[in-house]
């Protein structure tokens, strides 16, 4: 392949990308009620392909047993066959449906990584939000804690972690979220911060209320466009960890289907120029790609920019 | 001149307590370790007497406080303590392995400062044209790959295609300096791909920010050519966040170092700390996890103090 063929590929893939994502801004705008379709209007393109791509992540995710063509864990033919009509993406290292399991891949390593984020979020906001508010002893204290916490690489604490506890799924959880949420909880701090000083807290404070309600009711729906674009880049740096972990044969443990672990088992056929364990890795590329351009766009509409 | 001293003393010295309580944390996840030290030490061979004869050479028996102090003691004279997977003492595992590690470490770095330097000043040249908008969608597009993604590229374009260059780093038979730049080219352009794009969005971001400033419109308005602006008037302000990425980055070498070792299954510490994590090693673990917790720091460190010494506000305070 000649380097203009390439580049001819690369920019037809592109330009098929940002028609996806036109035609899928305009069908959606279509067919969402009218608050949200002012909101769509103003995405760009590439938050419309991104868009796109998570939806479709999703509806594999949730579909994955029906959409598959084999079984997750079955074999179902001899190993490293080659792409044909019944195996569309041939088969792995042992002879499992290579499609099959980048499908239920989706679900699992997906659906792990989003639990993952959310608890890290509980963790990380509601303490973030709580030193903000009290202050004092409590802030100062769990201040330092994170300071300490973060002064460890976030891989190297949790290979350190995983060591002692052992791999299965809710350590593996458990190890990343609390890790995650050391990050979460400094800018849910540094947000709220800015928001304990204003008067209407002041307002509240002298209405009586409690300090439960101060947080969900007062902090918290000021502090929500930043933490909601946050969410998404930890969405994505805990996506890359746990596929990271599970690719260094930590994480996910097979014979679950996982992204990760699927490049790792599959490798050697890329020497061979086998393109298929490329694959996963792709899968997770892309989807951290697209929720980049989602919060790229978000980020931009939260701070007022315009161009 | 001399407050300038007091606060980078006060960093460093700050710097020094966090690297001491990094170590009190590692050590105290050995004491979360499930299961006795000694029984699995001796694994097979355990009976009750073996047990406590090793506890006591160990020194197990002793309070936790005191087996720290010589756990530091020891650290600090290169004695990491023994494998439990091989019964062979830690730092001759680590040895060569750390020189491997840095040597990759600062090949990846050699090439990816310098570019994404150069890279980021052009971006914010140009800014706002088509180069600007390529480079910068390049670099979003490289930040969300993950690294074993980026490696298994090259190795399929570069190794596996053409034959250009080796997939797998291998040492044997002594190479030269050149023999081993050119045997571990892969591995080194994977880690530079991964920082590069960060790097170069800060400085484009950094040297952006200071362009809207006043001087820089005298400097303008002065009839300078714009690359003149940037390289004379905006780089040398915009060098302590530029510092600050760089350090960053390097730190992110660490963590990036030990999936790219593992992928081009290369012999460095990343690659020990992988194999040894599985092994539940922790004697092992815990010495490579301080040595790179400790660069972590070291770095972070450094970048602080320069930073300071690089804003002549600081420096030249009345």
């Amino acid at each position: 392949m000649g380097p203009l063929i390439v580049l001819l590929w690369a920019v037809a893939v592109i330009a098929a990308c940002l028609v996806a994502g036109w035609l899928f801004r305009t069908v959606a705008i279509v067919a969402t009620p009218h608050t949200i379709k002012r909101e769509l209007r103003t995405a760009p393109l590439t938050a419309s392909f991104g868009m796109l791509v998570i939806v479709i992540y999703i509806f594999v995710a949730i579909f994955a047993p029906l959409i598959a063509p084999f079984p997750e864990r079955e074999i179902v033919g001899p190993e490293y066959m080659p792409w044909d009509h019944i195996h569309l993406l041939g088969t792995d290292n042992l002879g499992r449906d290579m499609l099959s399991r980048l499908i239920f891949g989706a679900r699992n390593t997906v659906g792990i990584a989003f639990v993952t984020t959310a608890l890290a979020f509980l963790i990380g906001a509601i303490l973030g939000l709580l030193a903000a508010t009290v202050g004092g002893w409590l802030d100062q204290i769990l201040s330092r804690v994170v300071d300490v916490l973060m002064a460890i690489p976030a891989l190297i604490f949790s290979l350190l972690l995983l060591t002692i506890f052992g791999t299965s799924i809710p350590t593996l959880i458990l190890v990343i979220a609390v890790i995650d949420s050391t990050r979460v909880f400094r800018l849910a701090r540094s947000v709220a911060l800015n928001i304990v000083v204003m008067d209407y807290i002041e307002a509240a404070k002298l209405r009586g209320e409690g300090l439960w309600r101060l947080i969900t009711r007062e902090i918290l729906p000021n502090a929500l466009a930043p933490l909601v674009a946050e969410f998404g880049l930890r969405f994505c740096f805990v996506f890359l960890a746990i596929s990271a972990l599970s690719f260094l044969g930590l994480g996910l443990q097979p014979p679950m289907a996982d992204w990760g672990s699927m490049v790792k088992e599959n490798a050697t056929l890329i020497s061979f120029g086998d393109i298929t364990p490329l694959l996963p890795a792709g899968a997770i590329a892309l989807l951290t790609v697209s929720v980049n351009f989602v919060v790229d766009w978000q980020l931009h509409r939260a701070s007022g920019l315009k161009e | 001149m001399s407050h300038i001293w007091k606060m980078v003393f006060k960093r460093l010295g700050l710097g020094f307590l966090t690297l001491f309580i990094v170590s009190l944390l590692i050590f105290l996840a050995t004491e979360l370790l499930p299961g006795d030290f000694a029984q699995e030490f001796l694994g097979q061979s355990a009976t009750p007497e073996t047990v406590a004869a090793i506890r006591r050479q160990l020194g197990l028996d002793l309070p936790m406080h005191i087996r720290y102090i010589q756990w530091l003691a020891g650290v600090l004279h290169g004695d990491f303590g023994t494998s439990l997977a091989n019964h062979r003492p830690v730092i001759d595992l680590i040895g060569g392995r750390l020189g491997n590690t840095l040597f990759l470490a600062l090949y990846a770095a050699a090439i990816a400062v310098p570019l994404s330097l150069m890279l980021g000043i052009l971006a914010a040249l140009f800014r706002n044209s088509f180069f600007d908008r390529f480079v910068n969608a390049s670099a979003l597009t490289s930040i969300s790959f993950p690294e074993f993604f980026v490696a298994y590229i090259l190795i399929f374009w570069l190794a596996g295609m053409g034959g250009m260059f080796p997939s797998m780093a291998n040492f044997r038979g002594d190479p030269n300096f050149l023999d081993m730049l050119y045997r571990t080219f892969l591995p080194a352009i994977t880690l530079t791909l991964v920082v590069t794009a960060h790097m170069m969005r800060m400085t484009r971001a950094a040297i952006i920010n200071l362009l809207a400033s006043p001087y820089i419109e005298m400097a303008r308005l002065k009839g300078m050519t714009p690359m003149r602006v940037i390289v004379r008037h905006a780089l040398p302000n915009a060098l302590a966040p530029i510092i600050n990425v760089i350090a960053l980055n390097l730190a992110y070498l660490i963590t990036g170092v030990v999936v790219v070792e593992v992928v081009f299954v290369y012999p460095g510490l990343g690659q020990l700390m992988v194999d040894s994590v599985a092994a539940r090693d922790m004697p092992v673990v815990q010495a490579v996890a301080l040595i790179f917790a400790a660069a972590y720091v070291l770095l972070n460190l450094t970048a602080d103090v320069l930073a300071t010494l690089s804003n002549p506000r600081l420096v030249h305070r009345r």
